[in-house]
């Protein structure tokens, strides 16, 4: 008894999530703008690191192609940029109500959040895909196998996905558009420039290397970079948990913040 | 008396932001198959309370009541009964009218076949189906409101919240969608919609509340409502030179409170009798030599009612001046 009405309410939850992930996909689809877009930022990014700075730091460590020092940088990059999107979504339909609607609805509250999240997740991997292949282009070589390669992408989209419900929290704390976007910066350019994916972390001074070698986007960075040029994978597993302990610190917060914020 | 049931049951409910008091203990009933108007100057609290009353926001204090379920305690009951249609049309852009009112009959958790049914036959009945699969960005005004109402009926709910439905539409449009909110409730639903334009409370809701800085001033059927003021109207429109003369004369004469329209300038005052009231202001105006541009006398409407009890100054267009002998 007990466990059918569970599972009937899990159901439902899931479909609950299913038709808002269908709903915020086709915004992307008929909004392309957004895509094209988000895609062509970090496309710029790749194209300027590459060619900008690549020959000062080529020159620094020979032999070494830049490019396949500079993707698993970029790929972490994406993935993380492309969060902001994240609140960004959600405030605007908190303030065209779509929001009001869902929730007077006999639906799942936690069903709009999760349905956010996975919509912006999808959109990351197409994103975080098309890196891959703008990399491929400029050069980058695998050195590893196809397996490691869809481990890469799986940790990157996994830290990316948690990570988002970080974004969104803030979303609902801010509660402005324009002044998330700003503050989802302050989080996000410490925690891609000063990390490895531009340069090596032993190029910088001796306090910032602290920070640098230990905050998760660095070792997120390194281990890609291991699984897809080979190299010790190790700290595979650190982001694994990373992720997981985001997961279970904001999805609760978030889902709290949600019922309160109108 | 009777067989009257109630739906929605409103007990002294408060909900204060700050120091603006949003609702500052309302109190109302709704009977089943009844429409209950809500009218009240901006920021009036209309909002606030169909907002409390769907669940989206909880009251500081008091209880609401739908069917006798608890708001607070069983939200989620609530929301299988009620349906919503906000002041702001919350329709997706980038959803064509079918998509969106798919989407929401699956949050209802209809089968989908049924869904398919419910979908068409809305789309028909708010004369969507023409443009049932354009996305809603390229919707007029009405036809998002139309759309907007359909999300609202696609869970067949028993209690609708309609908040301001027809602010924005032109007229003929407005009458489309008085008929089917009476097809509505002639379908055995309940109906609580706030409004702005007293013509439409006249012409639709069975009963009344007037609300002004989140307190009901007055409550009633519509007959009630006219009949508390009692009296007749007498109209009087002069010259702009003649404007504080006439004022003087007309509160002397009439020994009452003198109400202004801001736009029209013309002064009226309440009488028992009007056409004798109206002879004796004529007769003081001719006096004083004031010839007036027009006369009129006519029984209360609703927008009397409304002036006279919502004494917000800043937000309703006329203003009730006090006595003009010192
Ligand atoms: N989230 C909020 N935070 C602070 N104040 C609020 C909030 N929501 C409403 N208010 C205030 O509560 C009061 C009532 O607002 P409400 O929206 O209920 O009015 P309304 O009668 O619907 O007005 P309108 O006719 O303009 O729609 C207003 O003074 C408004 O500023
Ligand atoms: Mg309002």
């Amino acid at each position: 008894m007990e466990s059918s009405t569970m599972m009937k309410s899990f159901r439902m939850t899931l479909s609950d999530i299913g038709a808002i992930v269908r709903r915020n996909i086709m915004r992307f689809r008929r909004t392309p703008e957004i895509i094209v877009f988000s895609s062509i930022q970090p496309i710029m990014f790749l194209l300027l690191f590459n060619y900008v700075f690549g020959g000062a730091i080529s020159a620094a460590t020979p032999g070494a192609k830049y490019i396949n020092f500079l993707l698993p940088g970029i790929m972490a990059q994406t993935a993380l940029f492309s969060t902001l999107q994240t609140p960004i979504a959600l405030i605007e339909d908190l303030d065209k109500g779509a929001i009001d609607r869902f929730r007077s609805l006999p639906m799942s509250r936690a069903a709009v959040l999760a349905g956010r999240t996975f919509a912006d997740s999808m959109r990351m991997t197409f994103i975080v895909l098309i890196m891959l292949v703008f990399g491929t282009i400029l050069g980058f070589r695998y050195q590893a196998g196809g397996g490691k390669l869809m481990a890469a992408l799986g940790i990157v989209l996994l830290f990316g996905y948690a990570f988002s419900w970080l974004t969104a929290t803030l979303g609902m704390f801010i509660r402005n558009s324009e002044a998330v976007q700003t503050a989802g910066f302050l989080f996000v350019f410490p925690l891609t420039f000063a990390s490895s994916a531009f340069v090596p972390v032993d190029t910088m001074p001796n306090w910032l290397q602290v920070f640098s070698r230990n905050q998760p986007v660095t070792q997120l960075i390194n281990s890609v970079r291991s699984l897809m040029l080979g190299g010790p994978t190790d700290q595979v597993w650190i982001i694994i948990t990373w992720s997981l302990v985001i997961m279970a610190v904001f999805i609760p917060l978030a889902i709290w913040k949600f019922g309160k914020t109108v | 008396m009777d067989k009257k049931q109630t739906v929605i049951q409103v007990k002294n409910v408060k909900k204060y932001y700050g120091d603006v008091k949003a609702l500052d203990g309302i109190d109302l009933r709704v009977d089943k198959g009844t429409i209950y108007g809500l009218l009240g100057p901006n920021g009036a609290g209309k909002t606030t309370l169909v907002r409390v009353l769907a669940t989206l926001i909880e009251p500081d204090s008091g209880e609401v009541t739908v069917n006798g379920v608890d708001v607070k305690h069983h939200p989620t009951k609530i929301r299988r009964m009620i349906g919503l249609a906000g002041q702001f049309a919350a329709v997706d852009d980038f959803l064509t009218g079918r998509e969106t009112l798919m989407m929401v009959a699956r949050l209802y958790h209809v089968p989908k076949k049924e869904a398919k049914k419910r979908t068409d036959e809305l789309l028909r009945r708010l004369s969507l189906s023409d443009a049932a699969d354009r996305p809603a960005k390229t919707y007029s005004g009405g036809m998002r409101r139309r759309l907007d109402l359909g999300a609202s009926l696609v869970g067949k709910p028993e209690v609708l919240f309609l908040d301001e439905p027809t602010t924005g539409l032109d007229p003929r449009t407005r009458q489309e969608l008085w008929h089917l909110i009476r097809e509505l409730v002639d379908e055995g639903r309940t109906l609580l919609l706030t409004t702005q334009y007293l013509e439409e409370a006249d012409a639709l809701c069975d009963y009344i509340s007037i609300i002004d800085r989140g307190k009901v001033v007055k409550q009633g059927t519509t007959n009630e409502l006219k009949s508390s003021l009692g009296r007749d109207v007498v109209e009087v429109k002069v010259e702009d030179k003649n404007q504080d003369e006439t004022l003087k004369i007309m509160s002397s004469v009439a020994k009452c409170d003198t109400i202004v329209d801001d736009i029209t300038k013309s002064i009226s005052v309440r009488a028992a009798k009007g056409a004798d009231m109206l002879v004796k202001i004529v007769t003081q105006l001719e006096k004083a030599g004031i010839k007036p541009k027009d006369l009129s006398v006519h029984r209360p409407s609703l927008d009397d009612v409304f002036l006279a009890v919502t004494g917000n100054k800043s937000t309703s267009s006329s203003k009730l001046n006090k006595r003009g002998e010192k």
